[in-house]
């Protein structure tokens, strides 16, 4: 079933209305997300009261409290927001190492310890943060019990969530960023190095340049995979929630629409994120 | 002198992923497994045994929910690959021009959005006082509220959709390879639509569908937020009894066992499904 494969009306409607089905399949979760943070009624469901930015503005004097009044939400937004920079900080540059290392370098047993790197992609994600706990929190009981030492580092909260994500998102990084190390033409490194610069300053005035925008990349995908995950960070998290958290555990304690507000804000920074890489690329 | 300092860049480049794969994957994982096999005697003595392991087929609580995850994952794997290969085939070799482009960023849309907000969107439809509910009162199918939430197939809905984005992008990225005089060979030499779609485009196709069926069936198995939120009180999901052990009842040791169980079967089943299509990890992933 090709362009130049004669097709019938029939089927070519058919195929069609599939594909109608199918975007409206997946707009319609997140389109009445949307539009329920602006309706004036205390639950996000039918029928529809009218049209209010109460959801993100009401300071509580009314029995509503918006987004930018709801300190339990901000204060996660604020942890989300420091775990996802050291994420993106820490899981890049361990990608661009990486990527130099698998493409540039050849040493033995490249092979095995690429498919070592490829592996955290086929370990569930609460596999991962299980056994992050397992190891770190055990690790500074056992010190804690024997020596009298106590190693809050490892203990949940920040640091471990933050060990935990990069543990996957360096391997998508390294993807990433070696996809386009792979295209690199190396005469133009060679250029520079007979026009008599030293190693270093060809990496930094030719290589480097060239792969900056699957650096930039990168980092808004670590960004954004670092802000939305879940199922690593529940298992590490301590007294401090992020975002992910603290909204699972209010959805618990039933739905209002102000998750709809937090919803539709976090869709639009994820939106404007993408964009900002889309026009790196372009 | 000069292959000191290759020895010595080498050394610089490993230093960070050595570090990065031992202390965070390799060493957390060999823990896990041994912890998973220490039986806690009183609160400071341990000893070595596979009890937690008995406790997994001795109760059938475990084991049952175990295998309906498994079964479930390849359920929800295989119905993403239906729902996304004609989406993927439109996109890579019917539609033209700009089309080719929206059609595909539209499919990319509801990934900005994180799990819990794609969740809590299909809550909203589905529930009792959720706007299908409500649709269906209005044009007068039913007489009162209906629940469509908290069941199997509310939870199936959930896991493809989140699925289909990861097996999309795949399927477009191989089918857009393919050369369409094989197509038309296939035609010519008078085979009829489904010859052509099992001799010639799903073989090209293969690498493409192997490795989002990886991706799709690791997420569902994986998945958390979808089959607690949306799945009723019999379609219990075996991650559900990792973070029970874990969180609500500190044990840890039968919490590490159900995870190496996991990760077995998820292995298992990765290392199967690239063994059957003669596909290799590194041509489906990297």
């Amino acid at each position: 079933m090709i362009r130049s494969v004669p097709r019938s009306r029939l089927f070519d409607a058919l195929y069609l209305s599939y594909l109608l089905a199918f975007f409206l399949y997946l707009a319609l979760p997140l389109l009445v997300t949307a539009v329920f943070a602006f309706n004036d009624s205390p639950f996000p469901s039918l029928p529809w009261q009218g049209f209010t930015l109460d959801w993100y503005l009401a300071d509580g004097t009314d029995g509503r409290t918006g987004l930018f009044h709801d300190d339990g939400l901000l204060s996660a937004l604020w942890v989300s927001t420091k775990i996802a920079f050291w994420v993106t900080l820490v899981s890049v540059g361990l990608g661009c190492v990486n990527a130099v290392l698998f493409e540039r370098v050849e040493f033995r047993g490249k092979e095995l310890l690429y498919l070592l790197m490829l592996l955290p992609l086929v370990i569930p994600g609460v596999i991962l943060g299980v056994s992050i706990l397992v190891f770190y929190s055990g690790m500074a009981n056992d010190v804690s019990r024997l020596w009298g030492i106590e190693l809050d580092l490892f203990r949940p909260g920040l640091t471990l969530v933050v060990m935990g994500q990069v543990t996957f998102i360096t391997t998508l990084a390294t993807l990433v960023i070696a996809a386009r190390l792979r295209k690199f033409d190396r005469q133009l490194e060679e250029a520079a190095l007979n026009l008599g610069a030293t190693p270093l300053v060809a990496w930094f005035t030719v290589t480097l340049p060239w792969l900056l925008p699957s650096i930039l990349g990168a980092a808004a995908m670590a960004f954004l995979m670092s802000f939305e995950n879940f199922n690593t960070t529940v298992m590490l998290t301590g007294s401090d929630t992020p975002l992910t958290v603290a909204l699972f555990n209010r959805l618990r304690e039933g739905s209002t629409p102000v998750l709809n507000a937090v919803a539709l804000f976090l869709m639009l920074v994820s939106a404007l994120l993408a964009l900002f890489t889309l026009r790196q690329k372009s | 002198m000069n292959s000191s300092v290759g020895r010595f860049s080498l050394w610089l480049l490993l230093a960070p992923f050595l570090l990065w794969i031992v202390l965070l994957v390799l060493v957390p994982h060999l823990q896990m497994l041994r912890v998973s096999f220490q039986v806690r005697e009183s609160w400071d003595t341990l000893a070595w045994g596979l009890e937690q392991y008995q406790n997994f087929f001795s109760e059938s609580y475990y084991w049952r929910t175990f295998v309906r995850t498994g079964v479930m994952s390849l359920f929800t794997t295989f119905l993403t690959l239906l729902i996304a290969f004609p989406i993927a085939w439109y996109i890579a070799r019917l539609a033209r021009g700009r089309s080719k482009g929206i059609l595909f960023l539209a499919c990319l849309i509801p990934f900005w959005a994180s799990e819990l907000v794609r969740t809590y969107g299909w809550m909203i439809l589905l529930r009792e006082s959720g706007l299908f509910s409500s649709w269906l009162q209005v044009l007068g199918w039913v007489d009162g509220p209906v629940e469509m939430l908290y069941n199997d197939v509310a939870v199936i809905i959930g896991l493809v959709y989140n699925g289909l984005l990861f097996m999309v992008v795949p399927l477009v990225t191989t089918l857009d390879g393919m050369d369409e005089n094989l197509v038309e060979a296939g035609y010519d030499l008078g085979g009829g639509h489904g010859t052509v779609l099992r001799e010639v485009v799903i073989p090209w196709a293969m690498p493409g569908i192997v490795s989002g069926c990886i991706v799709v069936f690791m997420l569902t198995l994986g998945s958390y937020l979808t089959p607690v939120l949306m799945g009723g009180k019999d379609s219990a999901w075996f991650t559900e009894q990792i973070f029970t052990q874990f969180i609500t009842r500190f044990n840890w040791e039968q919490g590490a066992a159900l995870g190496v169980l996991l990760l077995v079967l998820s292995s298992l089943l990765v290392w199967l499904g690239l063994k059957l299509t003669g596909q290799s990890l590194r041509k489906v992933m990297g």
